[in-house]
């Protein structure tokens, strides 16, 4: 481990950036025009990707950085540092965020020009990168958790970026609660562990004061195997934590059950759903899974729950993808469908394999939504991919940018992809330590392969070909280079991804990244092996010329079904299965048996305690109350008679105090004053008089 | 134990407020003799409420410096934080009652915080960019009054947090009551008659309750002596009472009884569940300096005393009554954010958002751990610098558009966006996001509830989705969406407005990153007052 005092710099530089066009944004945005908040907002990312480069040459063989800053909490055991570490993941990580991040912010100086709310945009999008690089580079699991809500925020503050129209504003929300839910699970999850670690069992009670809390993930790797046999209600208690972090993991990466807020998410402008809502915020959870694995490590229970969560939305998202329509949907729902390959990685233990397809992912996938952006720029805002159609020939960059990212993400071996999504599949194939045998995985994910490529070329197919469209009389034209340019860059990137990844059957060695990343996943050396032995490499060649097959089937059905545009076919065969259709079309539907039950549920349970609390409560509250005053009457009535003048009870005497005070607020200052001094004198009169007596 | 007279300085503290309410009444007094025209006088009582306020910043600032938090433990301290800034005096001699103030890194939090918000609440009675024809705004209507009031109220704050003697306690708590009654009842709102009384009738009987404890306690408390060394029967000294003294063989009532007496008197105060319908209608009534003070600074006074009182000197019933404790404070926490969904009016969904989290400390304070301790009093920090700005935006909003109906907006972040920001903001900060300081203990009253409570603190947890959705569709309806037309003209936050909310807001985000100075301050003083119970319990 070595001391440094740069990490800081890498989310600390995004933060001066968020802050000056935040604060300083509108009135330079007025005076010296939109080029002012492009200086300050793009060039920090910039200088933060510097810093992580320089940080990650420094960084030691197989060890990590460390920049501690000062003490954040330190309260009895428990003691967190506000402090970043770098090691091999996590420089991986703020290397992807901060390179790719810093393409989307040169993006956006060309999608946002015509915004005048831009010096708004680029805060917006420099505060998430100070969030998301705090996520990654943050010391403790605390830490993390400010980055992991920090992300949230500001997918929020982006989606509904456009707050004018409301149904931007309402999918904000809904991306923010659905969010919360699950970031209540990584809270639970967080307590369950911290309570797992510290203090000591003494007689099946549990001592607090005694043990030392430390969440820092150099300490905790020790600290969770040492726990490994506590258990609570009968269960493991490892086991519990790691599934309540998942329940977090589904809601920031989008997975079944949580997943129905990023399809609404694409409300936001097109570059915040390639860097927010595809390439970096949504594969946060997958980075928590890996960044944990000597957690899960530890609970076969846990991981299959995982590697099955991922496998199952892998092919229910890539089913729903084959009937999108709108460009930017058929990319969201591949999102999750993808975000679900990556989960089963890291599931199966594959733990390098499950971050080299979120690498890989990141390159392709916002190169994909950065095309769609650019030919939305084109069709001037139009996203309906049946209105579409021709743009190839006028659009040529944007066009092979995106031929080539579907390539990669159809899994080719001309591109990285392939290489991570095909490590993937022969890890679950070749799973042994899971609760269910390995190839049930596999075949999940195999099948969502092969519809990944059909709806990915269908996609493809239905834009870039066919007879050309116009829009308001003219063609659809290129884009400025500062939108090419940033194209031409990500498809690049993800071809160099590939050479990272190249697996030991067709070089000597392993992977370079699977090397590169052993140190931090050295926990999953020790899985067991519960099931097969493991597969040799007739089986590898085997299934790596299986996914081959099938993403050629996917490609060979969308170009019979779409090439050209002028195959009758897709419309016959939906109109032969008309039920089957509607149901996926409406997205099985979730959403509104969501709505139905959990929305309505939660509004009727609210409205409910307003009634108890204003009619119930409070009715009782003012029933005692008038039964005072009633009193107070009967009271005062017989006492009016009795003592004349006599203290009347104190409800009636305050209710007519109430009355007579309209006639003091004459706005006469002695009046007041005189009030005042009376009333302390008689006060002090009245505790002398009575404490004489009682004495 | 003793603690000896060291320092003048916490009753220049406690009484300085007191001074410019004598100054503003001399002056509104002499005013129409010196045929002052009445604008003059006016004026003259707004200065000198915010001298009053500001000299008392200054005095708490220096209490602050000169605060050792570590301060080694005396050995025959034992079982008691260890007070600083001491006087202590016999007051009244027959019936052995002291003048003894003092402060630990409980009080001295408590009255950080009341110097604070009290300041701020000054500046915001100020009718600085309120419209010249609005003659029946609160802070144009009786301001010497109003001024003298919020003094007042002052010194019986601060009096409530550094009061060692019970019965002095008790004075200043009843004192506080009285400036708060007019203030609401004068100043407010519509039902401006209905909310103070209700407000003066909930926590007097709480009063009563614990007056008649305290006359319990006091005669079972065994013989000591005063600080001046004759000879007394009984004491209100709350320092002996409980460290020299065990009440759990009471003669007279129940050890428990008179527990549930002050727990219930304190409880009012909070508010927890189901004493808390007093707050919302207080709260839409007040003006908003008082909601503020009422927020910010009231509330804590419940659960600062269920800390000071129940914890210190019966802490065998308060480890009898922790589950029930802590099962009222999750109460509070999801309840109170169900009925937010519920509100149509901005304030009474703030208010009701208080009721919630206060429930965190209660929580945090059952555990009878360290964190969970440290986290429901930074907690009652936290939520009064919260609270408060909640409310000044409430404010702002009322100023301006005369109705607070969340559904009578919307759109309104395009004519207002700096106000947007400011509310956007305070609301994260409510809501726990990390990063700000409610998160920070929030998250310390998880951690030190989750070993004892675990299935409690699984359900409280529950509360950061509802306290999200709440907040969020509040933001949506109030301010995104289609402009409403009526409001196209709003202004955008005064410069007033910018005074009261920056301070807080800047608190919120450094104390997010930056927890420690407070955290430093009580800690200590916190495991003092915990670590006994938590060997009593078994912990």
């Amino acid at each position: 481990m070595l001391e440094t005092n740069l990490l800081w710099l890498i989310p600390g530089l995004p933060l001066l950036g968020a802050v000056l066009s935040g604060l300083l944004g509108k009135p330079l945005q007025r005076r010296f025009g939109k080029k002012a908040i492009s200086a300050v907002s793009v060039l920090l990312p910039w200088a933060s990707f510097g810093v992580a480069a320089w940080c990650f040459i420094q960084l030691p063989e197989g060890g990590s950085l460390h920049d501690r800053l000062w003490t954040w909490i330190a309260i009895g055991p428990l003691e967190v540092d506000l402090a970043f570490a770098m090691d091999p993941l996590s420089a991986m990580m703020a290397l992807a965020v901060s390179l790719v991040g810093s393409l989307i912010h040169v993006y956006s100086i060309g999608y946002m020009a015509d915004d005048e709310g831009y010096w708004r945009y680029f805060s917006f999008l420099n505060l998430f990168m100070f969030s998301m690089l705090l996520l990654v580079l943050g010391d403790n699991l605390l830490l993390m958790f400010v980055g992991w809500e920090g992300v949230g925020l500001c997918s929020y503050l982006l989606i509904g970026f456009w707050y004018r129209d409301l149904v931007n504003a309402r999918a904000g929300m809904k991306a923010f609660v659905v969010n919360r839910i699950g970031d209540f699970g990584f809270l639970v999850g967080l307590l369950l562990l911290f309570w797992s670690l510290g203090g000591e069992w003494m007689d099946g009670a549990y001592r607090v004061n005694g043990g030392a809390f430390s969440l820092n993930f150099r300490d905790l790797p020790d600290l969770v195997a040492a726990a490994a046999d506590k258990q609570l209600w009968g269960v493991p208690v490892l086991t519990l934590a790691g599934i309540f972090l998942f329940i977090g993991a589904c809601g920031k990466s989008a997975q079944i059950p949580l997943y129905v807020w990023l399809p609404d998410a694409m409300a936001g402008p097109t570059p915040v759903s390639a860097l927010i809502h595809a390439a970096t915020m949504v594969t946060a959870g997958v980075y928590m899974v890996a960044r944990m694995n000597f957690l899960y490590v530890h609970s076969p229970t846990a991981m299959t729950v995982v590697a099955l969560v991922g496998a199952v939305t892998a092919l229910f998202a890539a089913t729903i993808g084959v009937f999108q329509y709108d460009i930017k949907k058929v990319l969201a729902y591949s999102t999750v469908s993808q975000l679900g390959y990556m989960f089963i990685g890291v599931g199966v233990g594959a733990f390098w394999a499950g971050s080299y397809h979120l690498l890989t992912h990141a390159f392709f996938k916002a190169c994909l939504f950065l095309c769609a952006g650019s030919v939305i720029m084109a069709m001037h805002h139009e996203q309906d991919m049946r209105k579409m159609g021709g743009l190839g020939k006028t659009m040529p960059i944007t066009r092979w940018t995106y031929w080539y990212a579907c390539v990669a993400i159809s899994g080719f071996p001309i591109a990285s992809g392939f290489f991570s999504k095909d490590e993937i599949l022969f890890q679950a194939y070749n799973a042994g330590s899971l609760m269910v045998p390995g190839w049930i995985i596999w075949l999940l994910g195999f099948v969502a392969a092969g519809l990944t490529a059909f709806y990915m070329w269908r996609s493809y197919f239905m834009t870039f070909t066919g007879p050309a469209v116009s829009v308001g009389g003219h063609e659809p034209q290129e884009q400025r280079p500062v939108i090419t340019v940033v194209l031409g860059a990500l498809a690049v990137g993800a071809f160099a991804m590939s050479f990272i990844g190249i697996p030991a059957l067709w070089l000597d060695s392993p992977p370079q990244l699977e090397h590169f990343l052993a140190p931090v996943f050295s926990a999953a050396e020790g899985l067991e092996r519960v099931f097969a032995p493991g597969a040799g490499h007739g089986v590898e060649w085997g299934l790596m010329g299986a996914s081959i097959g099938i993403a050629l089937l996917g490609l060979a059905f969308a170009w019979w079904l779409y090439r050209g545009r002028k195959s009758e076919l897709p419309a016959r065969l939906m109109a032969a299965m008309p039920r089957a259709h509607k149901l996926v079309y409406n997205k099985y539907y979730v959403d509104e048996i969501y709505d139905t039950t959990a929305v309505r549920g939660f509004l009727g349970l609210s409205r409910l305690s307003g009634w108890f609390d204003s009619k119930v409560i409070d009715g009782l509250v003012n029933l005692c109350g008038a039964a005072a005053r009633g009193f107070a009457w009967i009271d005062g009535a017989i006492d009016r008679y009795a003592v004349d003048g006599a203290v009347n009870g104190l409800a009636w005497l305050v209710t007519r105090a109430g009355g007579k005070l309209r006639r003091v607020q004459t706005g006469r200052l002695t009046t007041y004053l005189a009030g005042l001094v009376a009333g302390v004198l008689i006060f002090v009169i009245l505790t002398r008089f009575l404490l004489d007596v009682y004495a | 134990m003793e603690f000896q007279t060291t320092s003048w300085l916490l009753t220049c503290l406690i009484f300085a407020p007191m001074a410019a309410m004598v100054l503003i009444g001399l002056l509104a007094a002499l005013g129409p003799l010196l045929k002052l025209p009445r604008p003059a006088v006016d004026h003259g009582s707004r200065v000198l409420a915010l001298l009053g306020a500001a000299v008392t910043l200054v005095l708490t600032a220096i209490v602050w410096l000169g605060f050792d938090s570590s301060m080694p433990r005396l050995a025959e301290m034992q079982g008691y934080p260890h007070l600083q800034f001491v006087q202590h005096a016999v007051w009244i001699q027959a019936f052995n009652i002291e003048y003894f103030v003092g402060v630990d890194g409980l009080s001295i939090t408590m009255v950080m915080l009341t110097a604070l918000i009290s300041f701020i609440a000054v500046l915001a009675s100020l009718p600085w960019g309120i419209p010249k024809d609005d003659h029946k705004h609160f802070s144009r209507r009786g301001v010497p009054g109003y001024m003298a009031l919020i003094m007042l109220l002052e010194s019986a704050m601060l009096g409530v947090f550094c009061s060692m003697d019970f019965f002095l306690f008790y004075v200043f708590w009843e004192l506080m009551l009285l400036p708060m009654y007019f203030l609401i009842g004068i100043w407010g709102g519509p039902r401006r008659e209905y909310a103070a009384i209700k407000f003066f009738l909930y926590t007097l009987a709480g009063s009563v309750l614990m007056l008649l404890a305290m006359i319990g306690l006091y005669y079972a408390s065994d013989e000591t002596r005063l600080i001046d060394g004759s000879y007394a029967a009984h004491t209100f000294d709350m320092v002996k009472l409980a460290v020299e003294n065990d009440f759990s063989s009471m003669a007279l009532v129940s050890p428990k009884l008179v527990w549930l007496g002050l727990f219930i008197a304190f409880a009012i105060k909070i508010p927890m569940f189901p004493f808390h319908t007093w707050l919302p209608d207080a709260h839409v009534e007040a003006p908003t300096p008082i909601s503020v003070i009422l927020a910010g600074i009231l509330l804590k006074m419940g659960t600062y005393g269920i800390l000071r009182v129940n914890y210190t000197i019966l802490p065998d019933e308060t480890i009898w009554a922790r589950y029930g404790i802590a099962v009222f404070g999750v109460i509070n926490i999801v309840y109170a954010a169900f009925v937010c969904m519920a509100q149509r009016d901005l304030k009474k969904l703030i208010a009701y958002s208080s009721v919630s989290h206060m429930g965190f400390v209660l929580l945090g304070m059952a555990a009878l751990t360290d964190p969970g301790i440290n986290g429901a009093v930074y907690q009652m920090w936290n939520h009064g610098i919260i609270s408060p700005a909640l409310f000044l935006i409430a404010g702002v909003i009322y100023d301006r558009a005369h109705h607070r109906r969340i559904d009578g907006f919307g759109g309104l972040a395009r004519t207002v966006p700096e106000y947007t920001g400011l509310v956007g903001l305070a609301f994260m900060a409510s809501l726990g996001l990390p990063g700000l300081n409610g998160f920070i203990s929030e998250a310390l009253c998880f951690i030190g509830a989750f070993s004892v409570f675990t299935v409690l603190t699984i359900v409280a947890a529950s509360g950061v989705i509802i306290t999200a959705a709440y907040y969020l569709w509040t933001m949506q309806r109030m301010f995104l969406g289609p402009l409403n037309e009526q409001y196209k003209d709003l202004t955008d936050v005064n410069w007033r407005e910018r005074l009261t909310l920056y301070p807080l807001m800047a608190l919120m985000i450094v104390l997010g990153f930056y927890p420690m100075p407070i955290l430093d301050l009580m800690k200590d003083s916190l495991h003092e007052l915990v670590a006994p119970l938590a060997r009593a319990a078994g912990m």
